[in-house]
């Protein structure tokens, strides 16, 4: 007997078909504890065996799976643990061999990019963290698929401010190494408030201390099939019927990421970790989070309006997700990547939106202030200002929050860039003239919040 | 390893579209649960829920042939394992 009806398996292939709906990533998290070496040439063998033994199969298996399912696995990838928590015992400076390694390794096992050049610092900066750190801009200039994250502020910690000035340097290091390519290093480096340790999304994904050896997580997608939901309701719906149809959507897309899952961890014979209830946009048309925003009804993503519809919605896809699986994590709360969206770049080039109302936004979802490309000679003060006020909203709020900007050397506000593929292409943001520099140079650390007495 | 999977055909109608899926289907050895069609509109709209045998016949052959008479009917089919469905429109 059929017991799903006709009208339910139309849905869903509609889904698929029209609204882009699709898995957006699959991140097998591996454990590199058992690679730590005295040397970072001995290290990146040990890492290079490790990752294409437990990523062998991978890529085929989610092959399979997107087959047979009918749905689309976009992206198959790789975290492993924060590099520099495992080089302690490496006597060198230069951890540049082991990045090569790890994109080596994602070459050979055919995904297209692997996490955990990463640093945790939000306390102190340990010597093989102070390596890593020095070695991100060759690292990101030489390889293709390798990515950065570094851990600058927590809500226990506070905010390290001499970390902040540190990495607001490596990111204009970076972006000079790689200016050829519009500054695409910056691309693959997120500078993080409460980085979690089962993020599948790149670029801001490792393999926790906490987690199993090998562990599957999962990334679900589908802002356009929730736009579609909410553009086939009436003009007057009020928001508590957004809100519903919202979570059911929400509902429907998590539990297609909680079998698929499943379903990989059993063939590939790994714990299952994670299911992240994130939106995330690509540059595809109508695959798009600020489309959504606008069709619950701000004329443009940026008008005043925008962070409530955000906050309604990054609400209502927890609340539906929650339904759908047992195993929420990762960083679980909308995207709003400027060059990722198509809606968003529209927002950006009509002056509807601008980088202050983006990091109101960030208040309300994760990851607020993402791909964003910023004039070339933006002074590192001036990122660094930027980076701090993400980390305050994070560590004030007990949440995730993280910078990947982008100062593309050579250009000024106004131009246009575009890195192709998921990176998408973006227009040049204006930035504050006004300097942060005093501030920024004092360094030191802001002391971690009070836990109460919250307004 | 018998697998329940739901088939979904969509195209315009025309004559020997039943047949032309139903005879694929057996001789891959795929057995018929249950089958619901209409037509709108002239769109004919037909969604089988099949078992497959994989011991015997891997899905991804069977999803091969029905790609070759998908082509040849010039309609839309997708196999899907019944499970996603399941899974996505049920508490």
């Amino acid at each position: 007997m059929l017991n799903i009806s006709p009208e339910e398996i139309t849905e869903t292939l509609l889904m698929v078909q029209q609204q882009h709906l699709d898995i957006r990533t699959v991140t097998l998290g591996i454990s590199i504890g058992e690679c730590a070496a005295d040397s970072a040439e001995e290290m990146s063998l040990r890492l290079y065996e490790r990752v294409t033994r437990a990523a062998e199969r991978l890529v085929p298996v989610c092959e399979a799976i997107e087959r047979e399912y009918g749905i689309p696995i976009r992206n198959k990838r790789i975290s492993v643990t924060p590099v520099a928590s495992v080089a302690g015992r490496c006597a060198c400076d230069d951890l540049t061999p082991v990045a090569l390694a790890m994109d080596r390794a994602a070459s050979a096992v055919g995904i297209d990019f692997i996490g955990g050049y990463s640093a945790l610092v939000q306390k102190g900066v340990g010597r093989a963290d102070d390596a890593l750190i020095r070695s991100i801009p060759a690292a990101l200039a030489t390889t293709e698929r390798v990515c950065s994250s570094v851990n600058v502020a927590s809500t226990r910690a506070g905010i390290n401010m001499d970390a902040i000035a540190r990495m607001a340097h490596i990111i204009k290091e970076t972006a000079a190494l790689t200016a050829e390519a519009d500054s695409i290093g910056c691309a693959k480096l997120v500078v993080f408030a409460n980085m979690v340790e089962d993020n599948p999304f790149m670029a801001g994904a490792v393999h926790g201390a906490g987690e199993a050896d090998v562990v599957v997580n999962v990334g679900i997608s589908g802002p356009g099939v929730v736009r579609a939901v909410i553009a086939a309701m009436p003009d007057d719906a009020d928001l508590t019927a957004v809100a519903e149809a919202i979570k059911a959507t929400s509902f429907k897309i998590t539990r297609a990421g909680e079998l698929v899952a499943r379903e990989a961890a059993r063939r590939l014979g790994v714990a299952m970790g994670i299911v992240d209830l994130s939106l995330a946009p690509t540059p595809a048309e109508g695959d798009s989070v600020a489309e959504i925003l606008e069709a619950m009804g701000v004329e443009r993503c940026g008008a005043p309006g925008t962070t409530t519809a955000l906050a309604l919605l990054n609400d209502a896809v927890k609340k539906g997700g929650a339904m759908g699986t047992s195993s929420i994590g990762g960083l679980s709360g909308a995207f709003i990547p400027v060059s990722e969206d198509a809606g968003m770049v529209r927002a950006v080039e009509c002056g509807a939106l601008n980088l202050e109302k983006l990091e109101a936004m960030t208040a309300v979802c994760s990851v607020g202030l993402d791909m964003i490309a910023l004039p070339g000679d933006t002074p590192a003060e001036t990122l660094a200002g930027i980076i701090s006020d993400a980390c305050a909203i994070g560590v004030i709020n007990s949440k995730t929050t993280a910078a990947r900007l982008i100062p593309v050397a050579g250009k000024k506000a106004g131009d246009h860039v575009s890195w192709g593929g998921l990176l998408g292409a973006a227009p040049v943001m204006d930035v504050s003239a006004w300097s942060s520099a005093k501030l920024i140079n004092r360094g030191g650390r802001m002391p971690a919040p009070l836990g109460s007495l919250r307004n | 390893m018998k697998t329940r999977a739901v088939l979904s055909v969509l195209g315009e109608d025309r004559v020997g579209i039943v047949a032309g899926v139903s005879a694929v289907l057996a001789e891959n050895g795929v057995n018929i649960e249950d089958i619901r069609q209409t037509i709108l509109a002239g769109i004919f709209s037909m969604t089988m829920l099949v078992t497959v045998d994989e011991g015997t016949h891997p899905f991804e052959t069977v999803q091969a042939r029905l790609a070759e008479v998908a082509e040849r009917l010039g309609m839309q089919i997708t196999l899907q394992r019944e499970d996603v469905f399941r899974f996505m429109h049920r508490v």
